[in-house]
């Protein structure tokens, strides 16, 4: 009778995916979404747009509305990314050869959007059009690569990711209370730009925000994380091909586009996981991309050496407690920097520390949670070890034969074994468990971009 | 624990920017065994699973002890028993003198293996500019525990650096290796001084006795088609062999050590297995059809017995298993593993110039292993390519 139960429950539309890691670290936060991130100064920083060369639209001294545009990408001139409030260019921060580092906004204390017409447009050109001349094109990311995409592309299917598996992330049910009118509106004009729109949830999902969406496909996903990351829903709902494209949102954004279409406002406010152990009280709040983080974190986190990462802890950025909220990130984790060295740290058992291995103790406590801090635990060597990055990578992809042309940047190879299918998120985990310490990701950014100027 | 730590940073100037800069990868090296270095993730993750090269291949080592153990004691048992000096039995085996007369032998032989192959690979790490690699470890002490007791210091010295220069840093160090240093070690000793390495003298460290002998099993095997010791003994390990290879119940116990902590493939280990059951099976079924009556004999040996005689289990277990000259995909490991098991027996079995098939086997196994990952790798491509063509039609 069980096994019947078993059959039932694995419908076309369930997808279990069982190589995966939740990583047991502790500072989750309190499912309640309590209070906004208020700041006075806001930044967009280009380099949270991949691939995008700017080019300013504002200068210093200029006032903008929420909504104006800060600047576009150089090649893409349609790509233009949008101010998240209102108020006065304080500055431009440049780096090295001038390249900009931030647009650095003064936001007014009560936030002027620039209208644009509500409503849910007519067709897909409609809907293009109104996306792009509103500053919310940003929002649609295109795979292969995962960058911002380009309008003319056509894509075969729009992914809307309607989990958070990352580490520490707030359960969208929470994020979605109280947004469901918006959510709902957001799916309709994004239902526009493909002949087929996916929603992927969880198999546990309850809001009917999410289960009852209509007008989508939905697929539910059950297991570790990555489970809820879209270059998994793509690779088990329609797996992307040479010379394919999807688009994909996540659930937030969608949230954002629904608000645009029914206010006419871009309201770039999301709902946000202030969590980790650094955090005297983690919880869900109410924050608007680009936020200056001092003065809030001053307020919430505890005293110590503390990495304040714009993200989750596998795939965030590291902005420092004078840094700027990311401009897509819906979290921020605060975790103990690693102090100190360890008295023959490789072979004493220690208890203490977590390790998906079973050299240390850390197996036979499967459920405890550990305060994870940022050290390495090793230094970086050769690849040895073969067949564990398998065992959290849950995709018809040969990990480490694909890692291994990314190092020799060979790009037919590249192609053959999935590259188009990737980004670099996805090997966070490889990342995090790997004896050799190799840093993944970066391999894998800097090979995705080789391969991508190569073919366009 | 404070004063090591001054004792390093005390030390540090001379070796980065003084006189002794050559010495830099070597206190770099003790400096790392001492403590872990406090680096923290700084690009990608923010965090990161405690374990390390380092305690990778401790794991190994560890597995290895009871083998090593075991070794001691049966060497000193071997060679007592030989010259006459003690009755067969478990009741001479754990005695004081075994373990002094093995530590005696088997010690200096780490200590050399350690000695010649850690200072090239601290040269190496010097001249290449990169931190001692921890892979030699394991290898240093794998080649003693490979090695007749009887084999010359000497001998053991040009191995190890043969393996090391020849087996490993010539592909660009640990990790890019094709063939196991520890087999290639052997490997060179096996055919460089042949006579040191085979034999009924050997094992028991009886060259400069005369009128005693002590043979292998398999020795015997190839010779006649039959052997004197029970398929018991050479489970339990009593009987003469390479100083680790002999108790398959040690090995076992480091095969349980490595499995359960996942350090060690159980694909390799089980499918050699598998594959070496298979060819015994296929032997006795054509044992008929043999000419000699040696011949007949041997193939006609239960199957199973050939994994406890020689070395199969040492290097099914420990050999075979090493990640790097492995096969790298995990399909490629059943097929690799499983024919480690086949040549191991079939050259065991039908060629008497080498008792031991084990050896050769994976070794020839690690040539082969890349060419296996082409095809695994080659059939995902396949599959992609497939479903993008299903895709356009």
């Amino acid at each position: 009778m069980y096994l019947c139960a078993e059959i039932f429950a694995v419908m076309p539309n369930v997808h279990s995916v069982r190589n995966g890691l939740d990583l047991p670290i502790l500072g989750a936060p309190e499912a309640i979404v309590d209070g906004h991130l208020s700041a006075s100064v806001y930044a967009v920083r280009p380099s949270d747009f991949r691939g995008l060369a700017p080019k300013l639209a504002v200068k210093e001294g200029d006032r903008v509305l929420a909504g104006d545009i800060l600047f576009t990408d150089k090649v893409n001139p349609q790509i233009a990314i949008a101010s998240p409030v209102s108020g006065e260019v304080a500055r431009i921060e440049r780096g090295e050869k001038r390249k900009i580092l931030a647009v650095v906004l003064l936001a007014d204390s009560q936030t002027s959007y620039r209208s644009m017409p509500a409503g849910t447009p007519a067709n897909r050109e409609d809907a293009i059009q109104w996306l792009l001349s509103a500053g919310a094109w940003s929002l649609i990311e295109s795979r292969p690569y995962g960058r911002i995409t380009h309008p003319e592309a056509q894509p075969k299917a729009v992914f809307v990711n309607g989990m958070a598996t990352e580490p520490l992330a707030v359960a969208p049910s929470v994020a979605l209370a109280g947004r469901e009118e918006d959510f709902a509106k957001g799916l309709q004009v994004v239902g526009l730009l493909s002949p087929r729109t996916v929603l992927s949830i969880s198999a546990n999902e309850t809001a009917p925000a999410l289960t009852k969406a209509s007008g989508v496909e939905i697929h539910q996903f059950k297991g570790p994380h990555p489970a809820g990351t879209t270059s998994v829903h793509i690779n088990r709902i329609s797996p992307l091909n040479k010379g394919e494209v999807v688009w994909t949102l996540n659930y937030q954004d969608v949230v954002v586009i629904g608000h645009l279409a029914r206010t006419g406002n871009l309201k770039l406010e999301r709902v946000v996981s202030l969590c980790g152990t650094g955090i005297a009280k983690p919880r869900a709040l109410t924050a608007v991309a680009g936020a200056h983080l001092e003065t809030f974190l001053s307020a919430e986190m505890k005293p110590g050496a503390y990495r304040v990462v714009s993200g989750s802890v596998l795939t965030g950025a590291s902005v420092g407690t004078t840094g700027y909220l990311g401009y897509y990130a819906s979290q921020i984790t605060v975790l103990p920097e690693g102090q100190g060295t360890d008295f023959f740290g490789w072979v004493i058992p220690s208890f203490g520390k977590w390790s998906i291995s079973r050299t240390l103790f850390s197996w036979l406590t499967p459920s405890k949670k550990y305060d994870l801090n940022t050290k390495q635990h090793g230094e970086d060597r050769a690849f040895v070890v073969t067949g564990l990055y398998e065992k959290v990578f849950p995709f018809d992809i040969l990990p480490m034969p694909l890692l291994k042309s990314m190092w020799s940047m060979d790009l037919e190879k590249m192609e053959q074994l999935g590259a188009y299918e990737v980004v670099p998120e996805d090997f966070a985990l490889c990342e995090v468990i790997c004896p050799s310490k190799q840093e993944l990701q970066k391999l894998a950014e800097e090979a995705l971009d080789l391969l991508y100027t190569e073919m366009n | 624990m404070k004063f090591v730590q001054n004792l390093f940073d005390a030390t540090r100037p001379a070796v980065t920017t003084g006189k002794l800069k050559g010495l830099y990868p070597l206190h770099n090296a003790l400096e790392t065994m001492f403590f872990v270095p406090n680096h923290n993730a700084h690009s990608g993750a923010h965090v990161r699973d405690a374990i390390d090269m380092k305690r990778t291949m401790v794991t190994v080592i560890f597995a290895l002890v009871p083998a090593l153990i075991f070794g001691l004691f049966n060497a000193g048992y071997q060679h007592h028993l030989a010259i006459g000096q003690i009755e067969s039995g478990w009741a001479n085996f754990w005695t004081l003198e075994n373990a002094m007369y093995g530590a005696l032998k088997v010690v200096p032989m780490i200590a050399v293996t350690y000695i010649a192959g850690l200072a090239i690979e601290i040269y190496f790490a010097y001249r290449n500019k990169h931190a001692v690699n921890e892979g030699f470890l394991v290898s240093g002490l794998l080649i003693p525990l490979i090695m007749p007791v009887d084999i010359p210091l000497w001998m053991v010295a040009i191995s190890t650096a043969f393996a090391v220069l020849i087996g490993k840093e010539v592909f660009g160090g640990t990790g890019m290796n094709i063939l196991n240093p520890a087999l290639t070690a052997r490997a060179f000793a096996f055919f460089a001084y042949p006579t040191y390495m085979s034999g009924d003298k050997v094992w028991a460290g009886l060259s400069n006795v005369d009128g005693v002998s002590s043979a292998t099993a398999l020795g015997q095997y190839a010779t006649t088609g039959s052997t004197d010791y029970s398929a018991w003994d050479a489970f339990l390990g009593i009987i003469p062999g390479s100083i680790g290879e002999t108790s398959t119940v040690a090995i076992l116990i480091g095969a349980v050590y490595l499995i359960s902590t996942g350090v060690g493939s159980w694909k390799i280990m089980f499918s050699a297995v598998l594959g070496a059951l298979a060819m015994g099976l296929v032997f006795n079924g054509v044992a008929d059809l043999m000419i000699s009556p040696e011949q007949q004999s041997y193939l006609a040996v239960p199957f199973y017995y050939h994994l406890v005689f020689g070395g199969f289990a040492f290097g099914a277990v420990f050999m075979a298993t090493d990640p790097v000259s492995a096969a790298h995909t995990e399909r490629g490991k059943w097929i690799y593993g499983f024919l480690v098991g086949v040549f191991s027996i079939m050259i065991r079995v039908f060629n008497p110039a080498y008792p031991e098939g084990v050896m050769l086997a994976i070794l020839l196994m690690n040539v082969m292993a890349p060419l296996i990952d082409h095809y695994v790798v080659n059939a995902n491509i396949q599959k992609r390519l497939k479903r993008a063509q299903t895709v356009q039609a």
